[in-house]
């Protein structure tokens, strides 16, 4: 296997007596998708947090691309090539989706304090961007007015333009009606020509359909991993869930 | 933007030149009116200088009284010690009101929201009272101005001289300010009102863009400072004042928040209505608070908004 853009060892973090992340440990190999999946309270989202910097583990260690980041500000971790969609749709609503683009653009290439001359655009990424996300004829549109699925499109597009090492997707599909959440997937399942991607999501239809690898957390312990069809298989799994849908 | 829109900052710069050169050409137009115009083009430098980092960058602030009053105080201070250089009046006070927001700023932006407001509020006051302390400098009383500020051996005094140089420093304000705006830098800030973590996980330190747009912020409201103490060749802590703060951020929300030639609106009517509406009666916020609600409730984006339909 090649060195793996994520690799999180022996992570623990608790909040007060709650232990939240049991020392986790997992790994994400160059273009493939690496889902995690877990029931409510399983510690998704405090890996998540951890990943991006939001929250500090109390221990164990992260690496993203052989570099350790476990201490890193989110912004630096940004940088480093880590990219974000975020369980609630997160977008620059005052300005045109073209503009969100091109400005995730620059920000990541260049100074955030370059103070003279207009903020203009970058070349042809943020445009190709959107097109890849099929969101090129709506470019001049201001974010707050595209559809719910078209914000989600519009995140992706800013995380695809800034060429990320690993892209970490958390719940990409909530909240998208049927026809879109077909569409969102092939549109997934083509990121990661580009990216590693770490996604957590509940729908498990999708999860099956997406992952190359899966890690089943439970009350912040990893029970499973293995490719879908051994997860679909392990009765540790099956009993976790305790009848949801695997 | 549209081209009418484009025409109303110039359209008030224009207005503001015309008025002592009207009253020159001996129009009726008494001496009250420049006077006037006079303190709103101060304010409305002050009041600019609050919109960029309240209006673009959504900081809160509710101590821009403060680097007003260190303005102020630079000249004062500079007064005492025999020193009316513009050339050094002026760079000191911005260098003083810069460090300041740099300190405060630092420990300010670790909050947000109506915490943000609420400390930035208490440094201002301290700044407040520390002006009455200043035995030196009058104290609680204030300090008269020995004389006004010179550049080059020009003084500021006379009828216009003051006036040209303070119209001056707002147009100068308004192109930084603009400027900025359309920079990198000021969509970064804008953005991360906008989106913070947004901005964060683009690989932007939010933390720092909005600190240098508060130092910068300070730096231009002290020259408005600067200027305020030569109008009235007076300084006393009265600039530091909460209520002094407030005005300004009603002056930016009254003209329009984001808009930056709103706030010289905003400014004119705030000076119009206490310059006006406080010779009537002493109760004039009675009056002026409701129109304020009005305006918050009807006219979201300010006067500078009226009539443009892109809400």
């Amino acid at each position: 296997m090649a060195e793996p853009v994520l690799d999180i060892e022996v992570l623990r973090k608790s909040f007060g007596a709650l232990l939240v992340t049991d020392d986790v440990s997992l790994h994400v190999a160059p273009h493939r998708i690496h889902a995690v999946i877990g029931p409510n309270g399983a510690g998704k989202t405090t890996l998540i947090q951890q990943i991006s910097g939001a929250l500090k583990p109390d221990s164990g260690r992260i690496r993203l691309a052989g570099q350790d980041i476990t201490a890193l500000a989110p912004h630096l971790r940004a940088r480093l090539g880590l990219a974000r969609v975020f369980q609630i749709t997160s977008i620059l609503p005052e300005y045109t989706a073209l503009e969100n683009v091109s400005l995730a653009v620059q920000a990541r290439h260049g100074s955030a304090f370059r103070m003279i001359g207009p903020s203009s655009g970058t070349g042809p990424e943020p445009m190709r961007a959107l097109d890849r996300v099929g969101l090129a004829p709506r470019h001049a549109i201001r974010a707050q007015r595209l559809s719910h699925g078209e914000k989600r499109r519009l995140e992706l597009a800013m995380a695809l333009a800034v060429q990320p090492r690993l892209m970490l997707l958390d719940e990409p599909l909530a909240g998208a009606g049927p026809e879109d959440t077909a569409s969102l997937i092939t549109l997934l399942a083509g990121l990661k020509q580009d990216c590693a991607i770490l996604l957590v999501e509940h729908d498990m239809d999708a999860v099956f359909k997406l992952a190359d690898d899966i890690t089943v957390l439970a009350l912040g312990r990893v029970i499973a991993r293995g490719t879908p069809a051994e997860i679909k298989a392990n009765p540790a799994v099956r009993a976790a869930y305790l009848g949801e849908d695997v | 933007m549209s081209r009418a829109s484009r025409m109303v900052p110039i359209a008030l710069f224009a207005s503001l030149a015309a008025i002592p050169i009207l009253r020159e050409a001996g129009l009726p137009i008494g001496g009250f009116l420049p006077l006037i115009a006079g303190r709103i083009i101060i304010f409305a430098i002050a009041a600019m200088s609050l919109d960029f980092i309240l209006g673009v960058g959504g900081l809160a602030s509710f101590g821009h009284a403060a680097p007003l009053a260190i303005g102020a105080y630079a000249v004062a201070i500079l007064d005492a010690a025999g020193i009316h250089d513009a050339t050094i009046v002026i760079p000191a006070a911005m260098l003083a009101a810069g460090i300041f927001a740099l300190v405060t700023g630092a420990i300010a932006l670790r909050t947000s929201g109506i915490n943000f407001l609420m400390i930035t509020l208490a440094f201002a006051q301290m700044v407040y009272f520390a002006a009455g302390s200043l035995a030196d400098y009058g104290g609680d009383d204030g300090y008269s101005l020995d004389a006004r500020i010179m550049w080059a051996g020009w003084k500021l005094s006379g009828r216009g001289g003051l006036y040209a140089v303070s119209l001056v420093c707002l147009f100068a304000a308004w192109l930084l300010f603009r400027t900025l705006t359309a920079s990198r830098f000021g969509r970064l800030l804008s953005a991360a009102r906008q989106n913070r973590v947004r901005v964060q996980s683009m690989g932007v330190d939010v933390f720092a863009v909005q600190l240098t747009s508060m130092v910068i912020a300070a730096m231009v409201c002290a020259v408005a400072g600067v200027l305020l103490a030569n109008e009235a060749e007076f300084v006393s802590p009265a600039y530091a004042a909460w209520g002094r703060s407030g005005s300004l951020m009603v002056m930016v929300l009254l003209g329009g928040a984001g808009s930056l030639h709103g706030a010289i609106l905003g400014a004119a009517l705030v000076v119009l209505f206490e310059e006006g509406l406080g010779r009537v009666t002493p109760h004039w916020p009675l009056i002026f608070g409701p129109l304020l609600v009005l305006s918050v409730l009807f006219l979201r984006r300010g006067i500078a908004g009226i009539g443009r339909g892109d809400g």
